[in-house]
């Protein structure tokens, strides 16, 4: 039976029933480290990609009769390709550690959740595409970062409150960038890549370590 | 002084009923189902937890639908929120006299 004024535990029972309540916690550290791995996975593709075009082993005719679309064009379908390999895999993780405490992975934490990461992000995405067509391309990479980082401090309130930092992290890497013009793949895979692993590596420490 | 115990509400005795006023305070409503995960319990003794916080006017409900299905959702007060907030004070005050 429940045992009347314990202050302290009635407290704490009132805090992890509101934060379960209001937020989507299953979201696992290893989801982090994969999404991380598959960023840089991509990022290596890229720079082989772009290598082989600069030094000429990949039909350098066509590149110039295109005018370096075809190359535009194969970095973008890496980059899909890796979005979408990033995103099953952060997905297969916290669906497991979902299914494993017993907590739901569809309710309303989730659709709120998935609403205020998605809203920044595709106006981001849309922004980029505008730029890109209108053939700006140097400012793709910080403009990745600073919309993502921009998406994960809004959905912060609606999951682990960790995810800030992380936000915070791409935010400093896009804006350093936006002066390092040049270098967009290195700092797109520091902020895609080694911060989400560092990221998922930390929270996987503290929460489900056994 | 006053003894803060006097105000820590009876009704709240209930780690349940504790658990469902929580959730009521941060989201606008919360439906049966949702409450029932939440706090990890059977049908029968969340509804009559609900039904004492009722009672009290603490939490009111709303019944709609989801297709064909009733979907009965929850949502708190002004006096539950106010009831709920006096609670709270009193808890931490509790604590802070102990220390």
């Amino acid at each position: 039976m429940d045992t009347p004024h314990q202050p302290l535990e009635d407290l704490q029972h009132i805090k992890k029933m509101m934060e379960r309540s209001s937020r989507f916690i299953s979201l696992s550290g290893l989801s982090g480290i994969a999404a991380g791995i598959c960023a840089l996975a991509g990022a290596w593709f890229a720079s082989q990609k772009i290598h082989c075009w600069v030094n000429g082993d990949c039909q350098l005719s066509l590149l110039i009769t295109s005018n370096g679309f075809q190359l535009i064009n194969d970095l973008f379908w890496i980059a899909t390709i890796t979005f979408i390999a990033a995103f099953v895999s952060a997905f297969i993780f916290t669906y497991l550690r979902s299914k494993k405490n017993g907590t739901p992975m569809w309710g309303t934490t989730t659709v709120r959740l998935f609403w205020n990461m998605v809203i920044p992000i595709t106006v981001g995405g849309i922004f980029l595409i505008r730029m890109m067509q209108m053939g700006e391309y140097q400012l793709v990479a910080p403009g990745c970062l600073i919309f993502y980082g921009l998406a994960l401090v809004n959905a912060s309130k609606y999951t682990l409150g960790e995810v800030r930092y992380l936000g915070y992290g791409q935010i400093v890497l896009g804006l350093f960038n936006l002066w390092w013009i040049g270098y967009g793949l290195q700092f797109w895979a520091m902020g895609f890549g080694i911060l989400h692993i560092v990221y998922g590596a930390m929270m996987w420490w503290k929460y489900e370590r056994k | 002084m006053k003894n803060p115990i006097e105000n820590l509400n009876k009704i709240f005795d209930s780690r349940i009923r504790l658990g469902i006023m929580s959730a009521l305070m941060v989201n606008d409503a919360v439906s049966f189902n949702e409450l029932k995960e939440l706090l990890d319990i059977t049908d029968g003794n969340l509804a009559s937890h609900l039904k004492t916080l009722e009672d009290s006017e603490f939490i009111k409900f709303q019944k709609g639908f989801i297709g064909r299905k009733t979907n009965t959702t929850y949502s708190i007060t002004k006096n539950g929120e106010k009831e709920f907030k006096l609670h709270l004070d009193a808890l931490t005050k509790m604590i802070g006299s102990v220390k």
